[in-house]
């Protein structure tokens, strides 16, 4: 069975990089899923949740606003942001939430005000993907 | 003939002298470590960028972006990412070099680092902002930049950017290098040995089937070249700052070992003199014994 190679790959480090089955992202026009042989396509993603799924296992990872190139054989995801779901820890990730948040209440320059605000979506985000997986 | 006294106070002030490199060597190469590994680990995000800016580009058609806009150069801004400090050996002489190829009187610049500025105001050039990045750069402080230079190419004020900085290769090699960032009008292709602008080929897309964009090209570019400058802006501060470091520690280690090599050479002379003045000495006593004697 044809499979796909996915890639994420944030500023920092490569994130992700193995062939799975089937992977769904959060697109900016919508959640999308994606089998291998695909057409291709070219997309942005908001902050949420990918999941790629090989050989009946399910693997999270929370990430931020990006790019995704989708070909026949590849899924390249480039984002500010990827944490996989086991890597996240929510105290820390609960702890960046109200710094973001009491920093937000302060008088901020726009540059400031947008690095704070994406802070705060990567927080919520990785909560959010946290609290999911627990229900 | 310096006396004894002499070349052991000189002695004493080497010491000293190694001493405070070796400590800059120390912290240099601490904070080397880390930054070359920032820059290092940006590098497959770079990589991927380019591939798949490439490929929206080719599968676009024949979509145009302001910021791809070709115009004829009749003014050039010029971003220089130097360091803040010196003691860094020739690496802030070798980017002002290169700095100093384009013509003076169509160029206008920006700087981040102060080697830069001072440089700029030195020469008495046009100096349209000044930019200080912190000692680890954040992607902020590319942002701002980014934005600025962005900004200057849209409004028509300057037909072309450049950036010159310092691409770090390894600890022991750094190169200055020249690579326009604006307009975005040939990608190319990154080496993917060395981030930098190792510039190996064209890009070429994926050929064969259409791309799908979405929700549409325009958009999905016009978010995409404006991030892409940011990241390449980001990059290669993150990439002069590896290489300062590197280039700091180098240029301390081997103050270092000058230092040390004087000081063996002086303690041999002093040792000499000593010896000298030892058997000056001697004689002086024997030779006056012996003229009592008699």
């Amino acid at each position: 069975m044809a499979t796909l190679k996915l890639e994420i790959v944030t500023p920092e480090a490569r994130i992700f990089s193995e062939d799975v089955d089937m992977v769904t992202l959060p697109g900016s026009e919508g959640e999308m899923g994606i089998f291998p042989m695909h057409i291709p396509l070219m997309t942005q993603i908001v902050h949420g949740e990918v999941l790629a799924r090989r050989g009946g296992q399910d693997f999270l990872v929370a990430v931020g606003e990006g790019f995704v190139e989708i070909t026949a054989d590849r899924v390249a995801i480039l984002t500010d942001m990827a944490i996989k779901a086991d890597d996240i820890d929510e105290i820390r990730a609960e702890e960046a939430r109200k710094r973001a948040e009491a920093r937000l209440a302060e008088k901020l320059g726009d540059e400031e005000q947008a690095a704070v605000q994406s802070a705060l979506m990567h927080s919520l985000t990785q909560l959010n993907l946290k609290r999911r997986l627990r229900h | 003939m310096p006396s004894t006294r002499d070349i052991r106070r000189r002695i004493k002030s080497v010491k000293n002298t190694a001493q405070i490199t070796k400590a800059m060597q120390m912290v240099a190469s601490a904070k080397m470590r880390k930054a070359q590994q920032s820059a290092i680990s940006g590098r497959p995000y770079a990589l991927l960028m380019n591939e798949v800016l490439g490929a929206a580009i080719s599968g676009a058609g024949d979509f145009s972006h302001p910021l791809m806009e070709r115009r004829e150069i009749k003014k050039r801004a010029l971003i220089i990412i130097s360091t803040d400090k010196g003691l860094c050996g020739g690496l802030n002489t070798n980017l002002l070099r290169e700095a100093f190829k384009l013509p003076a009187s169509t160029t206008v610049y920006i700087t981040a680092g102060r080697k830069g500025s001072q440089w700029v105001a030195r020469l008495r050039r046009e100096l349209l902002a000044e930019f200080s990045p912190k000692d680890t750069p954040r992607f902020e402080d590319a942002r701002a930049i980014s934005k600025f230079a962005q900004e200057l190419f849209l409004s028509g004020k300057v037909d072309a950017v450049d950036v010159v900085f310092t691409n770090y290769i390894n600890t022991l090699t750094q190169k200055a290098e020249l690579t326009s960032l604006l307009p975005l009008d040939k990608i190319q292709k990154l080496d993917p040995d060395i981030r930098g602008a190792g510039i190996k080929e064209e890009l070429r897309g994926i050929t064969g089937l259409d791309t799908t964009f979405e929700p549409s090209a325009p958009n999905f570019l016009g978010n995409l070249l404006p991030h892409y400058v940011n990241f390449q802006i980001f990059q290669m501060l993150l990439e002069a700052k590896a290489s300062e470091h590197s280039a700091r520690m180098v240029a301390m280690k081997s103050a270092t070992d000058n230092a040390k090599q004087i000081i063996k050479d002086l303690t041999l002379e002093y040792n000499k003199l000593r010896q000298a003045n030892i058997t000056k000495e001697l004689l002086e006593i024997t030779s006056a014994a012996m003229a009592m004697g008699n």
